[in-house]
């Protein structure tokens, strides 16, 4: 039951067999995987961006707030595509 | 190859997207770039499978396949159009001895590349091959648990193979992307199915109820379940599913015939699919050359960004302009976009009519007549056409025409 809980000290990576990459022809991130995409909106991109399998979520929730300082309720937004992101399978704790 | 298991399931990750938008995440469901690039590299196949989906009449396509340069070219001009996930599809792709030239420039362009397999010829010096040269997925077409259906069903002798090819793509760290086609023959195998995936150590498994094309549609009344077999066979896939806390994640592609509204076939015509055949027709669907007064490109004489953008054949069916009734006044039409063009046409004549799948269908009368066929006994016990070059050299020659006349096209 702990599985969806996102902590602070957690470190993520994408899941096996799913590969992250900027799409030039829609100027969007996307997650690909068998059978299947994912087009990831601004946001979205700039989180799994950082999953770099040795940030924590405070990590990655901190540069977010650096790197968009205007972004307001920010840290709720990130925590929701951790959660997204791991029940969809597309990212895995380390 | 399956028709019901190039694509759909992307359609559905897209749509779980769509509902995931508070989150930033956002699906494309509108998108006009061909993010699919189905390359059907060669119509010859070692299997014979009475539920493939491939023109009847392939045999006249498998001395003019194109060059390896060929598919190079069009594998970066249709990369620059958006095109993502590759699929390396026939017949059996194997049987080229290209695959792996394919393979690294698919890599080199930035793919998530995808060899769609019965297994015969992959070898533990190709496998290896496709490994290092950088190819993402492979996608195994199993059929049943039994070597006896397995056998049957495809024609051949290779149920042992499967096996070990299974065992391979497991070796060499591949993800597991299973697909079965459901039929009568197997459809009672629900559970066993689904437990031999989760012991091979399947990540995916695609359970493709057949929809009726190519050869399909030639032995429809042979392969159709019924709807109750159809209700059990997803009833034990979700209890599966629930209950087996299996990794595996599982689609089950539900048969339309049994259902009241048609499939949004390809996601929309145009959308998000481009097919590139053994010949290099330039397609939007699998089985698009059955539809009359068309012109399809091929990339031997044409530009593939005008083929995706401009050509006539390509516009055709975009958007709902060509529409008529029921489908241009229904308040669901952009559920289904009228369902699918080609069934529409095979079975109806008119392949701007709504797909006689939908109740609402002047034509449905077609759809319960096919079901109330494969439960006539007299009709069901014909023999099944098997997809073999003998066969294929008969109907091109006018032959069997019991089996395909009541079509409205060479299925």
């Amino acid at each position: 039951m702990m599985d969806n809980q996102i902590q602070n000290e957690d470190i993520y990576t994408l899941a096996p067999h799913h590969r992250f990459q900027w799409e030039e022809a829609q100027s969007s991130y996307v997650i690909l995987f068998p059978e299947g995409m994912v087009k990831l909106h601004g946001g979205a991109g700039e989180v799994i961006k950082r999953l770099d399998g040795k940030a924590t979520v405070s990590d990655v929730v901190a540069d977010l707030k650096v790197t968009f300082p205007d972004a307001e309720n920010i840290e709720k937004d990130i925590i929701g595509m951790y959660e997204l992101a791991l029940s969809k399978a597309w990212i895995r704790k380390v | 190859m399956t028709q019901a298991s190039l694509g759909e399931s992307v359609v559905q990750k897209t749509i779980h997207a769509t509902q995931a938008q508070n989150n930033g995440v956002a699906a494309n469901v509108t998108q006009t770039q061909p993010l699919w690039l189905l390359a059907e590299v060669t119509y010859r196949c070692p299997l014979h499978c009475a539920f493939c989906y491939n023109p009847t009449d392939y045999d006249k396509h498998t001395q003019n396949e194109l060059t390896t340069e060929q598919w190079i070219q069009a594998l970066r001009d249709a990369r620059k159009l958006g095109a993502i996930q590759l699929g390396i599809s026939g017949g059996e792709p194997l049987l080229r001895d290209d695959i792996e030239d394919i393979v690294v420039e698919a890599k080199k362009l930035g793919y998530y590349s995808n060899l769609i397999t019965s297994g015969v010829g992959l070898t533990e010096k190709r496998i290896q091959a496709f490994k290092d040269g950088g190819l993402d997925h492979i996608q195994l077409s199993m059929h049943d648990i039994t070597e006896e259906i397995n056998n049957f069903i495809t024609n051949t002798k290779t149920f042992e193979l499967k096996k070990k090819v299974a065992a391979m793509i497991k070796g060499h760290g591949y993800p597991m992307v299973l697909n079965v086609v459901i039929h009568r023959y197997n459809i009672g195998h629900m559970k066993e199915i689904l437990e031999m995936a989760d012991a091979l150590g399947a990540e995916y498994i695609e359970l493709a109820n057949t929809q009726y094309y190519g050869w399909s549609l030639v032995n429809r009344s042979q392969l159709m379940p019924t709807k109750e077999q159809v209700d059990e066979a997803e009833r034990i896939t979700n209890e599966f599913r629930e209950k087996s806390g299996s990794k595996m994640k599982i689609f089950f592609v539900v048969p339309d015939y049994f259902s009241d509204r048609p499939k949004k076939c390809m996601n929309g015509w145009g959308e998000v699919f481009m097919i590139v055949t053994a010949n290099g027709d330039v397609l939007p669907c699998h089985s698009a050359r059955v539809l009359p007064n068309m012109q399809f490109p091929n990339v031997k004489d044409t530009d593939l960004g005008w083929s995706w953008k401009d050509s006539p054949a390509f516009n055709k069916y975009r958007g709902d302009s060509w529409m008529k009734e029921p489908c241009r006044t229904c308040s669901e039409k952009e559920n289904d976009l009228g369902g699918c063009r080609c069934q529409t046409f095979l079975l109806t004549g008119d392949a701007e009519a709504a797909d006689p799948v939908c109740s609402k269908s002047p034509h449905h009368h077609l759809i319960e007549q096919a079901i109330l066929d494969s439960r006539n006994p007299t009709i069901a016990a014909q023999p099944i056409v098997f997809r073999n070059d003998k066969n294929s050299k008969k109907i091109i020659a006018g032959e069997l025409k019991d089996r395909v006349d009541e079509f409205h096209a060479l299925p």
